[in-house]
């Protein structure tokens, strides 16, 4: 069974899946939950290996796609998780992905996710003196951020 | 005694190497300057571990919100009488990323600088030409 | 009682005057702890890619690392070209895959010498970055510039390789063989350097999938996965050349991998240089579509990774990008805990930080700002423990 008709078969109609091309898979989780729970399958079971995530500011709320990697098949599935406005919370996948760690503590700085079960969620890039509440990545933000955050140094 | 100060920094300056968040192009080309090729050790130019050594200070990247207040620390750290070399365009001018939320000035407004070698990344050979030019403002 | 000792990464002095990268607690000679902070070197490059065009974001990744230079554009243009399927003309293909080759050369070279300037072999220094010299001058040749070749646009090439050109790179690419070919031996039959790197810091396999590293980090622990294999891309797949994977893990099997993967990108270099077909370089693309795309690349230090969300206009809505090291520093805890203060730079030297690309490495000082051994001292101790190696083989 290909990769696809495994996701199909284990999640059936609680993933929707796209596919773009033979190599590039675009699978939307109908929750959080499922989000995770397709993640861990597909790291665990299938042997899939986490690219990386990347967080997209939309209007409903922050999607976050986790890209895997199948090295041996030659291609890219990237399971799509929203975590909808104002919360933004997202349940961490540290506990089964080391690998994640870096990557949920950028999306938490830059874009305002809060990530439950993450072991150290504090800042990674942004200096030390960054205002509270400002996500440079988010798209209504930049122009107050550029007001507020511009300082003097003399 | 002054001018022995100054003869003495002619012959044979001692650089630092001070970078704020460079992509370490300049970086590489300024070390490039040791290598056998170009070998600058023949005149006498030394690269120096720590900037209270420093004659010359060679700047390249631009200065981000993490990095200014340290940035002005090692400046100051560095006994004159010293000589400042920016290296490369975005210690001329930050470039591309001055529209960054990183971003805070360029260079030449923080402290002051002598001498502007632009290029991306400028040749070792210009990088050597910008050296020797700010040591002529010593004389 | 643990005392704090920090180390700088990267081959270049201390950038600034408090060493400001990874931070070890030592217990006696071992280490037991490790820490590190980043954000020094943060530029909010994905921030500016959403504000400029797609021909101005090519430049723009070009220089978030001044080694992998061309990775970054490699991986960002087949990004765009996946969005909405741009086929790009083979000749372009054979050219993308002989700069992406050269530039693994000129890293592993770079950082050949590094490894060797923290060995204590400082000749090796001299001579890994003395040979680098003839591989920038045929990026001098072939697109102008040493570094920042700037020979990558979405649909294609900027620049074309002549046909007359070809002979003398061909004869140029026979000569860094004979050089690299020389390296290996030099290296790898040391009796000093095979006791001095190997069985240190060792990443075990099951420690390199749970962090998914990538690249030459990956490799030496048995972990067989290269982007140019797996998901063939360029004109990887049109020559043939070789994996190489090693099993245990250590430093020695890690620059065994990269002095053996320079043999290989000249074998592909050569083939690319002889197959190359006519025609254009430019599939001449006015507009990239609506939707998502990927594009990887193996650089010298792993996958590249860069994924695009195009509203349809000339500007990317999202671009992200993920640099090799991002994966592969975090492991770094995972080799060096257990290890002696000796050891400590050579190991964090063999992951091959791009700290430019991943973030500079810095540190978070807790009560006291004291320096209790400082960056030329662990390096020192590093060339101290190979003086003691190579006098107890003189006996």
């Amino acid at each position: 069974m290909s990769i696809v008709e495994q996701i199909k078969d284990r999640f059936k109609d609680k993933v929707e899946i796209f596919e773009k091309s033979k190599k590039r898979v675009y699978v939307t989780a109908a929750t959080k939950e499922i989000g995770k729970e397709l993640v861990r399958y597909l790291f665990k079971e299938t042997g899939a290996r986490m690219s990386i995530a990347s967080g997209v500011d939309t209007r409903p709320g922050i999607e976050i796609l986790y890209h895997m990697a199948f090295d041996r098949h030659n291609l890219i599935v990237s399971v799509k998780v929203l975590a909808e406005k104002p919360e933004c919370k997202m349940p961490s996948f540290t506990d089964f992905m080391p690998a994640a760690e870096w990557i949920e503590r950028e999306i938490h700085e830059l874009l305002g996710v809060k990530f439950i079960g993450h072991p150290r969620l504090e800042t990674l890039l942004l200096p030390d003196d960054w205002p509270e509440g400002v996500f440079p990545l988010r798209k209504k933000t930049f122009e107050s951020y550029q007001e507020n955050v511009q300082r003097e140094y003399k | 005694m002054v001018n022995l100060f100054k003869w003495g920094l002619k012959k044979s300056p001692w650089v630092f190497h001070l970078g704020a968040s460079a992509c370490n192009n300049c970086d590489i080309e300024i070390l490039d300057a040791l290598t056998p090729k170009f070998d600058v050790e023949r005149f006498g130019i030394v690269l120096v571990g720590s900037p209270r050594h420093a004659d010359v200070l060679l700047v390249s990247g631009f200065v981000n919100r993490q990095s200014i207040e340290r940035f002005k620390r090692v400046y100051e750290a560095t006994p004159s009488p010293k000589i400042v070399v920016a290296v490369g365009v975005c210690a001329c001018s930050a470039d591309m990323f001055r529209d960054s939320y990183n971003f805070v000035r360029p260079v030449d407004e923080i402290i002051p600088v002598d001498v502007y070698v632009p290029g991306c990344p400028p040749k070792p050979e210009a990088i050597i030409a910008g050296v020797v030019k700010a040591l002529e403002k010593i004389k | 009682m643990a005392k704090e000792c920090m180390i700088p990464i990267g081959p270049f002095h201390p950038l600034l005057e408090e060493p400001e990268f990874f931070k070890f607690y030592v217990e006696g000679e071992k280490v037991v702890d490790a820490d590190l902070r980043v954000g020094w070197n943060h530029r909010g490059i994905e921030k500016l890619a959403e504000s400029k065009t797609y021909e101005q974001d090519v430049f723009l990744v070009e220089r978030i690392c001044g080694i992998c230079s061309t990775s970054h554009p490699f991986a960002f243009v087949q990004a765009a070209e996946d969005v909405s399927g741009i086929e790009v003309p083979e000749r372009a293909k054979y050219i993308r895959t002989i700069i992406g080759e050269l530039e693994r050369i000129h890293s592993h070279l770079l950082w050949m010498g590094l490894a060797g300037h923290f060995i204590g072999y400082n000749t090796v220094f001299m001579w890994a970055w003395k040979y680098r010299e003839p591989v920038l001058d045929l990026f001098e040749i072939i697109s102008g510039n040493r570094n920042h070749y700037a020979m990558f646009k979405v649909g294609g090439v900027r620049r074309d390789i002549r046909e007359e050109d070809i002979p003398g790179l061909l004869k140029a690419i026979a000569d860094v063989e004979k050089f690299c070919s020389m390296l290996v031996k030099a290296v790898m039959d040391d009796p000093v350097i095979q006791a001095r790197t190997k069985g240190i810091g060792i990443l075990k396999k099951q420690d390199a999938v749970d962090y998914c590293v990538v690249g030459p980090t990956a490799r030496p622990s048995g972990v067989a996965i290269d982007v140019r294999k797996d998901h063939p891309y360029a004109a990887y797949d049109k020559v043939p050349w070789d994996m190489i994977v090693m099993e245990e893990g250590d430093v020695f099997a890690k620059v065994a991998v990269r002095l053996l993967e320079n043999i290989e990108s000249v074998k592909i270099i050569r083939g690319c240089l002889k197959k190359m077909p006519k025609g254009p370089i430019d599939a001449e693309v006015r507009e990239i579509g609506v939707g998502e795309g990927i594009g990887i690349h193996e650089a010298p230090r792993g996958e590249v990774f860069h994924y695009v969300r195009s509203n349809g206009s000339n500007y990317p809505e999202r671009h992200k990008i993920r640099a090799p090291s991002y994966m592969n520093v975090p492991s770094f805890k995972k080799t060096v805990i257990g290890e002696s203060i000796a050891d400590a730079a050579l190991i964090t030297a063999s992951i091959d930080p791009c700290y430019c690309c991943t973030e500079r490495m810095a540190v978070v000082d807790p009560a006291s700002d004291k320096i209790i051994v400082s960056s030329e001292e662990l390096i020192r101790l590093s060339q101290e423990k190979t003086e003691e190696i190579r006098a107890r083989f003189r006996k």
